[in-house]
């Protein structure tokens, strides 16, 4: 690892840090419009700090869902991120209270700009960098958000939603250098976007998880 | 509403550190490592997908201004234009196409 991979890793990972974090915006916003206080908003971003599961217990409670159902959907799309530690585990290799740490800040983004590097060096800078990055600014605009409420602008004004996108593509890109890699992700988008008609907001992505397991078991002799 | 926010929260956290947990040997099966390397190019294009086509509302698929900034990424990637340039040029381009 080169001083300038270290550097290209950190600004790679603050740009997605920056894109996503202001989301939270979006879930203060949300989670008072559900019907939470600011504090158990603020609470839910700062203790469960998965966004996904965050907007699934606002979105479930907004729509008229008990607290059980709110609670075991954010619990179900948070398996997501048992996956992510499976993948990221021997990327880090962190025993103790340094992986009771890593664990918190294990998500979508952190995952993503970690897994892609070439040794654990600059898998960590990555992962450390966003995960930590996006927990200061997802929990900062979550305040933000929620005492705003709804008189908040729209992030989608700046495009922000479209840059998330975006960033997820930028960094699938590299991994589809095989024909099963880009089997698998054809599969997956088309599964998961047929899946958004049907279950609840995050599960799409869970859904399309199996189609990496279904590929990964029938194909052979190739990685 | 407290129990299920703290539940809910520490629940997931344990989510997190289980799969951190999990001991090293269960990836040496070459099985599970294929699935393991195919896991996130599964999530990621799946987040691709409903981050670009599924409604802000929930429950149904659009095109909109967020799938002409995903084409203009594809270019970009094609281009091969560093991370930051693809990532804030489709922004830009979903944001001046609202502007239209």
């Amino acid at each position: 690892m080169t001083e300038a991979d270290r550097r290209g890793v950190v600004r790679d990972s603050l740009g997605v840090a920056i894109a996503t974090g202001t989301y939270g915006l979006g879930f203060g916003a949300v989670g008072v419009a559900s019907g939470l206080t600011v504090a158990q908003t603020c609470v839910l971003s700062l203790l469960m700090f998965t966004g996904a599961s965050q907007f699934a217990l606002a979105g479930v409670l907004g729509a008229g869902g008990s607290a059980v159902s709110g609670a075991l959907t954010a619990l179900l799309l948070g398996t997501r991120n048992t996956l992510y530690g499976l993948r990221m585990a021997p990327l880090l290799g962190y025993r103790g209270w340094r992986r009771a740490a890593a664990a918190h800040v294990l998500i979508d983004e952190s995952t993503a700009m970690a897994v892609n590097r070439p040794d654990r060096d600059l898998a960590r800078a990555g992962f450390w960098t966003t995960g930590l990055t996006i927990f200061v600014l997802w929990n900062l605009t979550t305040l933000a958000g929620a005492l705003a409420g709804e008189q908040l602008g729209d992030p989608r004004d700046l495009g922000l939603d479209a840059a998330v996108g975006a960033a997820f593509l930028a960094l699938l890109w590299p991994r589809l250098t095989t024909p099963t890699a880009r089997l698998t992700a054809l599969l997956a988008a088309l599964v998961a976007a047929g899946a958004v008609t049907a279950t609840p907001a995050g599960v799409p992505v869970l859904v399309a998880a199996g189609v990496a397991v279904l590929v990964g078991s029938l194909r052979r002799g190739e990685r | 509403m407290w129990w299920a926010v703290l539940g809910a929260g520490l629940g997931c956290y344990l989510l997190k550190l289980a799969g951190l947990s999990v001991p090293a040997r269960v990836l040496a099966h070459p099985v599970v490592a294929r699935i393991a390397d195919l896991v996130p190019v599964a999530l990621l294009a799946a987040l691709v997908a409903v981050q670009v086509l599924a409604a802000p509302e929930g429950r149904a698929l659009v095109l909109d201004a967020r799938a002409a900034a995903l084409g203009v990424a594809v270019v970009l990637l094609l281009l091969r234009a560093p991370f930051l340039v693809v990532v804030f040029g489709s922004a830009a381009a979903a944001a001046l196409l609202r502007l239209l």
